[in-house]
């Protein structure tokens, strides 16, 4: 797993209160994490303290998976 | 009109995450104040505060019970402490699991004070550091009072009257009175009825301390500084936590066969029209309501054994409530009892009339009345009235009066009685 991964992992448990385990790479933050949009908006707003990148409103709203915060993060850095 | 009476009782309090730890440790005459623990008061001028207790206390609050970790998170500790109240007074109603065609005829009247000044503290911090970008999306809900009631209702289920009081001190009393309305008007059958408070934040206790309202000459010795009725009483100490009651239509309640703890009689409502802060000279604002809630309740003065008494150890507040309760149980006055367990767990502000509505029936559950702690030399004007000085008291309780007064001139009083 790659150091991005595990860092988001980590903040994806924090801010949803979710098992460890269930925070594959594949799931979906609303279908399997039980989030809503704006913990979705909440999510983006802590990638982007913890990584120091910028996420557009447009490309947040793309990020439907943990898989696809891993990936636009690490295309970012 | 329909008959109103009370099937369930919660609470989160400093002395206790229960009602029934809560009550056990006002009976016990212990005093939930110490130094303010949540940020550093160093600097402050009031220190100390009665903070709800971590869940590895003796009497802690442990709100991974009832409170989902990501609404933790999301919102405010009065919202918090509100949910956590709320769920044991429907647990203890036994009504967890209603059908729903109950639940479109059951609601929530959960208010507040203040509200989630906590975060608007904090979030403002964030704003001016970091920028717009960096609020909260859950920023506005975590923070608004009805979103007590509103999160119940989510959780339970509970589709009838949402409503939230905003009535600074008189909230608690204000939100059962009105709920106690609502279900005698055939708006609800059940109603979830109460007030919740968390401002012990920085802001909180520098404002309330710049109004001259809170008691700073006591910071050394934090349980003694809530002293209702002493003459060397200087200020209220902030408390927090939530009281919520379930309220029930009588011949629903008793064809259900739910343990019935007390009918609400009677509610008086009235307004100082005098001063934002100060209470009317004479008290009259408190003697109307407390006279309509009598009124209202059918019963006579010779019914009433036991007031909890707004009472919050100020100079001037406690002087003129005092003043009005004499005045309006004149002859009747030897025969009852009336203390301020704000001596115990200090100022609950938007929860107070809630929590102490729940004291004022288990005292007529238990027959016994909670104390007024710190009262070693009574002001001149209390002879003549049993106080109930440091130790809880042993007596016949029948009916019982609550009052609460809040900043506005805003004045709440209610009679309930047992079945």
């Amino acid at each position: 797993m790659s150091e991005t991964a595990d860092r988001v992992k980590k903040i994806v448990v924090e801010h949803l209160g979710v098992e460890a385990e269930k925070v594959t790479e594949d799931a979906s933050f609303i279908d399997d994490l039980g989030a809503d949009s704006l913990d979705i908006v909440e999510l983006v707003m802590a990638f982007e303290e913890e990584f120091g990148v910028e996420i557009p409103d447009d490309a947040a709203e793309k990020i439907a998976t943990v898989k696809d915060a891993i990936d636009y993060i690490d295309s970012k850095q | 009109m329909r008959r109103v009476v009370v099937t369930g009782l919660g609470m989160v309090s400093p002395l206790g995450g229960d009602v029934e730890t809560s009550w056990k440790n006002i009976i016990a005459s212990k005093s939930g104040a110490a130094t303010i623990t949540r940020f550093d008061a160093a600097d402050y001028k009031c220190r100390i505060a009665c903070e709800v207790k971590p869940a590895a206390h003796e009497y802690g609050f442990d709100a991974n019970l009832e409170v989902d970790h990501k609404i933790q998170r999301q919102v405010d500790l009065f919202i918090v402490f509100g949910i956590a109240a709320a769920s044991e007074a429907l647990k203890d109603a036994g009504l967890t699991d209603m059908t729903e065609a109950e639940r479109l005829r059951a609601g929530c009247s959960i208010g507040s004070g203040i509200g989630g000044l906590p975060g608007i503290e904090s979030e403002s911090l964030v704003l001016a550091n970091k920028g717009p970008g960096r609020v909260s999306p859950h920023f506005v809900h975590g923070r608004l009072i009805n979103l007590i009631s509103g999160q119940v209702s989510i959780k339970y289920g509970l589709m009838g009257p949402n409503h939230a009081v905003v009535t600074a001190c008189s909230t608690g009393a204000h939100s059962i009175g009105d709920a106690a309305r609502m279900i005698a008007m055939d708006d609800a059958d059940v109603m979830l009825a109460g007030g919740a408070e968390s401002a012990i934040c920085p802001i909180g206790i520098a404002g309330f301390a710049q109004a001259r309202a809170l008691s700073t000459g006591f910071n050394d010795t934090p349980e003694k500084a809530s002293r209702p009725y002493d003459v060397n009483r200087d200020g209220f100490v902030m408390g927090e936590g939530a009281g919520v009651v379930v309220l029930e239509e009588y011949e629903r309640a008793k064809k259900r066969g739910a343990k019935i703890y007390a009918e609400v009689l009677g509610y008086g409502l009235s307004g100082d029209a005098y001063h934002v802060t100060a209470p009317h000279p004479e008290g009259s604002g408190g003697y109307r309501s407390m006279e309509m809630a009598l009124r209202k309740s059918g019963l006579s003065l010779a019914d009433i054994d036991y007031v909890n008494a707004h009472g919050t150890s100020t100079p001037l507040g406690d002087e003129l409530e005092l003043g009005a309760v004499k005045r309006l149980f004149g002859d009747h006055i030897g025969s009852m009892s009336m203390s301020s367990t704000k001596s115990a767990i200090g100022h609950l502000l938007g929860g107070a009339g809630a929590v102490e509505s729940i004291f004022c029936i288990l005292a007529m559950r238990d027959q016994i009345v909670p104390p007024t702690l710190n009262l070693d030399e009574p002001s001149e004007s209390c002879a003549g009235v049993d106080l109930v000085p440091h130790v809880a008291k042993e007596r016949k309780v029948r009916a019982v009066l609550n009052n609460s007064f809040g900043f506005g001139g805003t004045n709440a009083s209610l009679i309930m009685k047992a079945v």
